[in-house]
């Protein structure tokens, strides 16, 4: 028989958190503690599932437009107007999507050629460097460093540009470091964007979860939004992980590309789901406000936990992560997260799954309760201490 | 800052002040100084504990009574609030507005004490002219903690990215 695949997928590496979710999964022992988790531990406010619930006895149970309710088009155009300030047409420059991570996928695969470069901070989630290779482009990968918590700088920026380079992937706020870019960060960066006709896909699914600082939209700064592609959903704000409802908002001339795309491979995205989005718009925003509220305390119980350890780690603003440093125990991450899942059943995700520059850090989760996070920080504490002795650190 | 203090610990009283400190980022001598002062001028009322005595041997009625009462020139509904809630079988007494006077909930450990109560106690107050009982048959809810849901496991994957 041929041989049944392609040669592009089979060359694409298996994502470095599914090796160690099958690790867990393996041990399946009740005592595991995970810190794992990528996604909310809040239900769906009740208002918000209780609307889909009526859509359904409704019998709105056929497709939607290919780019999405109109109602809810229109309510996502308000919403980005009254917190990122930017304003998007409904009918032409914004469609709703499964999940951020398919407006990730049919961005790159509207606006790439074969060989043109895509630049992706790393670390950052999983799913940028596939969907630039299956889309033929280039990843060019830059190395994102601890001393600058993890912001992308002008610096840096400017080094990995070269004549292909056709996009940029801001990532923030950001999985799994949980640093945040704020207006005076993002400003030199956009600045380098125009200067060379750059294109920009911002990831910002983490924008409603930030702490001390507003989240700012690179494409409200001056001269950005017609080469912005702005992501965005309900996943991690409003709690709908398994609703699978995101958006993208662009140019027209890249939307109608993206739409074509999903208009073939998706139709639309689900029909319940958009119905609740719009209960979610209008009336969620007190729900955004307890999560954050939530969110935030435990981000100060775990840096001052991590810190109390002895473990470099910088104060993360952004999304409900924290990305402790284990340097200085002379191991690597993913040594570090075997041995503390095999002598004290906490799962933790090495910071390599993310990118090599991911090497040294772990990312913890903190989408768990305090009472989980008091007990898995205990163990983790024990488990510090014993590496230090047993090296004599 | 004594507001962030209340919200978190209306739904988690158990937690250490140093923990709620670092939860606030707050000092902990000043988080200490205003859960005293707040103590202290009865903002805290008290630390109770969320129980479904569904679940353990001891057998429990409660009753919810509505109380229609004639108010005192002078005094109002307070004098006769206190008359009431200083039986300590009472609970709660709500004063309220609408159809009756005072809600009044209160427990007992049979039906028949209870009716009791009602009929020697409540009933025989000078300005309470009528009450209507109703026994509660099932808590659902209380406080803001629901009571019947099975363990509540979530069903997310372990390590998701």
């Amino acid at each position: 028989m041929r041989n049944p695949l392609s040669d592009k997928v089979i060359d694409i590496k298996p994502s470095g958190i599914r090796k160690f979710f099958d690790l867990v999964v393996e041990m399946n022992d009740p005592n595991v503690i995970s810190l794992g988790v990528g996604e909310p531990d809040f239900d769906t406010p009740w208002h918000i599932r209780e609307e889909g619930i009526y859509s359904l006895e409704k019998g709105r149970t056929f497709y939607t437009s290919n780019a999405g309710l109109k109602e809810l088009k229109e309510e996502i155009s308000a919403y980005l107007e009254r917190k990122c300030h930017v304003e998007y047409d409904p009918a032409n420059e914004i469609m709703v999507t499964v999940g951020g991570s398919e407006a990730i996928d049919i961005a790159m695969r509207a606006m790439l050629n074969p060989g043109e470069e895509v630049i992706i901070p790393q670390p950052s989630y999983v799913s940028y460097q596939p969907c630039v290779v299956l889309a033929d482009g280039v990843p060019v990968i830059i190395n994102l460093q601890e001393k600058n918590e993890f912001k992308l700088t002008a610096e840096e920026l400017e080094a990995a540009i070269t004549p292909k380079t056709k996009i940029l992937v801001l990532p923030f706020p950001n999985n799994p470091t949980g640093s945040i870019m704020t207006e005076e960060d993002l400003k030199p960066i956009a600045e380098l964007c125009v200067k060379h006709d750059i294109f920009v896909i911002s990831d910002e699914i983490y924008s409603e979860l930030t702490y001390e600082y507003p989240h700012t939209s690179i494409a409200s700064l001056p001269g950005m939004k017609e080469r912005t592609v702005l992501i965005n959903g309900f996943s991690k704000a409003y709690a709908m992980t398994g609703w699978r409802l995101g958006y993208a908002c662009a140019p027209d001339v890249i939307l109608h590309q993206m739409l074509k795309i999903h208009q073939f491979a998706i139709m639309c995205a689900p029909t319940t789901s958009q119905y609740a989005a719009v209960e979610a718009l209008r009336n969620g925003n007190d729900d955004v406000a307890m999560m954050r509220e939530s969110y935030n305390q435990r981000r100060r119980f775990l840096v001052h936990t991590f810190r109390e350890m002895g473990l470099d780690c910088f104060e993360p603003f952004g999304a409900f992560y924290i990305f402790p440093s284990i340097k200085s125990l002379g191991m690597t991450s993913d040594e570090f997260a075997e041995e503390l899942l095999k002598k004290e059943k906490v799962a933790v995700v090495p910071g390599t799954a993310f990118g090599d520059s991911g090497e040294g850090f772990l990312r913890i989760s903190y989408a768990y309760s305090l009472e989980e996070l008091k007990e898995a920080t205990d163990r983790m504490a024990r488990f510090v201490s014993w590496v230090r002795k047993e090296k004599n650190l | 800052m004594k507001e962030k203090i209340l919200s978190v610990i209306e739904k988690n009283s158990k937690i250490s002040i140093k923990d709620l400190a670092i939860v606030l980022g707050e000092p902990e001598e000043e988080v200490a100084k205003a859960i005293y002062e707040m103590e202290s001028d009865k903002t805290i009322c008290g630390y109770h504990t969320i129980i479904n005595w569904d679940k353990t041997n001891r057998e429990k009625v409660v009753a919810l009574i509505e109380v229609r009462v004639t108010p005192q020139r002078g005094h109002g509904f307070d004098h006769i609030a206190e008359r009431i809630y200083n039986f300590p079988e009472v609970d709660t007494v709500y004063l309220m507005s609408g159809a009756y006077d005072f809600c009044v909930m209160l427990e007992g450990k049979t039906l028949k004490q209870v009716s009791a109560f009602v009929s020697e106690k409540l009933s025989t107050l000078e300005s309470v002219t009528s009450t209507a009982t109703h026994f509660v048959l099932k808590k659902y809810k209380d406080h803001g903690t629901i009571m019947v849901s099975e363990t509540n496991k979530k069903e997310r994957q372990l390590i998701t990215p």
